[in-house]
């Protein structure tokens, strides 16, 4: 494994890490540890060392090096279960089966933990044994975290989110971001109504690069009559404590958003297209916060198909452009929203050509699980990202669709780089512009 | 005490001591650490989620369509091996008069395979597990992941099958000692067997199930 990978990393305020290397490598298992329950042990118990993990994961598909099969990116912490706290720990420790995990060790498995891996999934669907390999690699991430060994452009993120609400240095707020948009769009915006039914978030993405996403979702709920609010202390719902591994973090930038939607009396968090909110926001946060919310969490693809449902938003037919949908990870094989895009889809008549692996089984765009934000990551996003644009030329589609902003910015880079002649678009967007009046 | 009598004797006993309570230890030490209580609003009922964790023990053992061009081979050699290795176990004669001394009951219905088809399979299950070794060390990943586990796991069931080929073909040497080794190989893996990865027999379907179940309750996909 290279040693650049592991000078690229700053590590979680690693500059005033003054603990000496063993604090460190016992912060991490402690996190570890902290993290299991039975289902987890039962994780690290039944790998039977198949392999097959491997053929599921695009990153090993794309380059053919074995590094990358998923349980091996989670070998330190499954070799410090066996050794310090499994069932025979003793056994293994005396006759030196398993090696004690150093610094060393867990400094040269930060490229496999964060640089090559999504969290994406794909890998729990192939294990013959039903292991929840993404699980383990985001316990591992914990560890990785507490060790000081999270990338720094992950970290210092989560830890500006968790502070200000916002992950990023920016020239003007958000709220300004959102008015502005209002404005440029002709789209009313509703900022920071003491009372709604609805609060909703923004993607960071957008705000910044896919403005015309976010009016689309505002134009909707306008059509609908929709009773919602955006909260300028928490106009984002990504979460990068999860991409972190910080639980901490993690927990005070969900609580930010908890505590908004409960001081509105919201009944619903609308989350926007943006994948790892929904995941982090819809089945993470409760049991961060150890309690049930008293409001339900909905993927504004979700919302929108109920409202179809129901009858309150009726949709123009579009062309019949052959048009492929890409299933972002979080949202569908992990989060569950697999039918709600296709009830739009079907709503609007889009000619639906699906890829060979799609629904829970799609490929992921390469770029969730913030490597997105880790620019030496690249090369290998792309590598992985050429195999998925191959899966949608396949199809012989036209308009290539999704509901992720994060998923949205991979595709962008890949499609610049490949010189794809398919832009990625929003399927909230392609909704918003066929409101039936 | 014969080495034949030793095998079958006071050293079963002992690996069946091992056996039995290194697998309940293993087993209770992971329930020990318990259930988490989750607060998400589950998207589908217990009852589906129960469901769907039960057709999940089963379904998971052919895969997925999107996955079997790439794992077809390692799979049919994988289960073809441990479908030789039961039908070994469980159907040729002399292991079912085995089980059914140790045990200490008379089941006269217990169906039988004849012996030269015992064989047969024994030849055929050797020849997968041989697939199955060099594709452990040729496949990349398999390579990289495989550990003395791996290794030694392998090690004793070539043990268990080449003695007990050679005992009923009647190779070279006394057969009470061809019979020993037989039986101490298989002593050696009872005493293993909690240790290792052969314990997948018991975590199969419990990990199975609380995949399906889990995924299950948040409408994701098995």
């Amino acid at each position: 494994m290279s040693t650049t990978a592991t000078q690229a990393f700053a590590g979680a305020g690693a500059a005033n890490d003054n603990r000496t290397a063993e604090e460190r490598v016992e912060g991490a298992m402690g996190a570890f540890a902290r993290s299991f329950g039975a289902t987890v042990a039962w994780n690290m118990e039944s790998c039977i060392h198949c392999g097959m993990c491997a053929d599921a994961c695009h990153f090993y598909i794309a380059t053919g090096d074995a590094k990358y099969t998923p349980i091996w990116k989670a070998e330190m912490f499954k070799r410090a279960f066996r050794r310090e706290s499994g069932a025979f720990a003793p056994f293994f420790k005396v006759l030196g089966l398993k090696k004690k995990v150093t610094l060393k060790d867990l400094e040269e498995w930060q490229e496999l933990l964060f640089d090559s891996c999504n969290m994406c999934g794909r890998c729990s669907l192939i294990c013959p044994m039903g292991l929840e390999v993404a699980e383990l690699i985001e316990i591992g991430r914990r560890g990785m975290y507490e060790a000081g060994l999270a990338p720094k452009e992950l970290a210092d993120r989560a830890a500006l989110q968790a502070e200000t609400g916002v992950p990023e240095e920016v020239e003007k707020p958000y709220a300004e971001l959102l008015k502005e948009i209002g404005e440029k769009h002709g789209v009313d915006v509703v900022l920071d109504k003491a009372k709604a039914d609805i609060m909703v978030c923004a993607p960071r993405n957008d705000l910044n690069r896919n403005p015309s996403s976010v009016a689309a979702m505002v134009k909707v709920l306008n059509k609908l009559g929709a009773d919602y609010t955006f909260r300028s202390d928490a106009i984002v719902a990504e979460n990068y404590g999860y991409y972190a591994g910080s639980n901490g973090l993690q927990k005070k930038i969900a609580k930010r958003v908890v505590d908004q939607a409960k001081k509105i009396g919201a009944s619903l968090v609308l989350v926007p297209e943006c994948g790892h909110a929904y995941y982090s926001l819809r089945w993470q946060a409760a049991e961060l916060m150890g309690e049930t919310l008293p409001f339900k969490v909905r993927h504004v693809t979700e919302y929108l198909a109920e409202q179809v449902e129901a009858g309150k938003l009726k949709l123009n037919k579009v062309d019949g452009l052959p048009t492929a949908f890409h299933d972002p990870c979080q949202i569908v094989r992990k989060g569950g929203v697999t039918e709600a895009p296709r009830t739009l889809m079907s709503e609007l008549g889009v000619n639906l050509k699906e890829m060979f692996n799609h629904e829970g089984f799609s490929f992921c765009c390469a770029g969730g699980g913030g490597m997105n934000d880790i620019e030496r990551t690249r090369p290998l996003r792309l590598k992985a990202q050429e195999v998925k644009l191959h899966e949608v030329d396949d199809t012989g589609a036209k308009r290539f669709l999704t509901s992720c902003s994060d998923c949205r910015v991979a595709f962008d880079d890949a499609g610049e780089h490949f010189n794809w002649d398919k832009k990625t678009e929003s399927l909230v967007e392609l909704v918003a512009d066929n409101i039936k009046e | 005490m014969s080495i034949l009598e030793f095998s079958r004797g006071p050293m079963l006993h002992f690996a069946l001591l091992v056996f039995v309570f290194g697998v309940l230890w293993r087993l209770v030490a992971v329930l020990m650490l318990g259930f988490r209580k989750r607060y998400s609003e589950e998207r589908n009922s217990n009852d589906k989620a129960l469901m769907v964790g039960g057709a999940t023990c089963g379904l998971r053992s052919w895969p997925h369509k999107e996955f079997i061009g790439r794992t077809a081979f390692g799979e049919a050699v994988g289960y073809g091996y441990h479908i030789g290795l039961f039908t070994i176990v469980l159907l040729g004669g002399p292991h079912v008069i085995f089980w059914q001394n140790l045990f200490g009951f008379s089941a006269p219905w217990w169906p039988t395979l004849p012996g030269g088809l015992i064989t047969v399979v024994s030849v055929l299950t050797v020849i997968l597990m041989l697939i199955a070794t060099i594709r452990r060390y040729m496949h990349r990943p398999l390579r990289q992941i495989s550990n003395f586990d791996d290794y030694f796991t392998l090690a004793i069931l070539y043990a268990i099958m080449i003695s007990g080929l050679w005992a009923v073909l009647g190779g070279p040497g006394r057969y009470e000692y061809i019979l020993a080794a037989h039986i101490i190989s298989f002593n050696l893996l009872l005493i293993w067997f909690p240790f290792g990865k052969l314990m997948h027999a018991f975590y199969i379907f419990p990990a199975r199930f609380v995949n399906g179940y889990l995924h299950a309750k948040k409408g994701a996909a098995t």
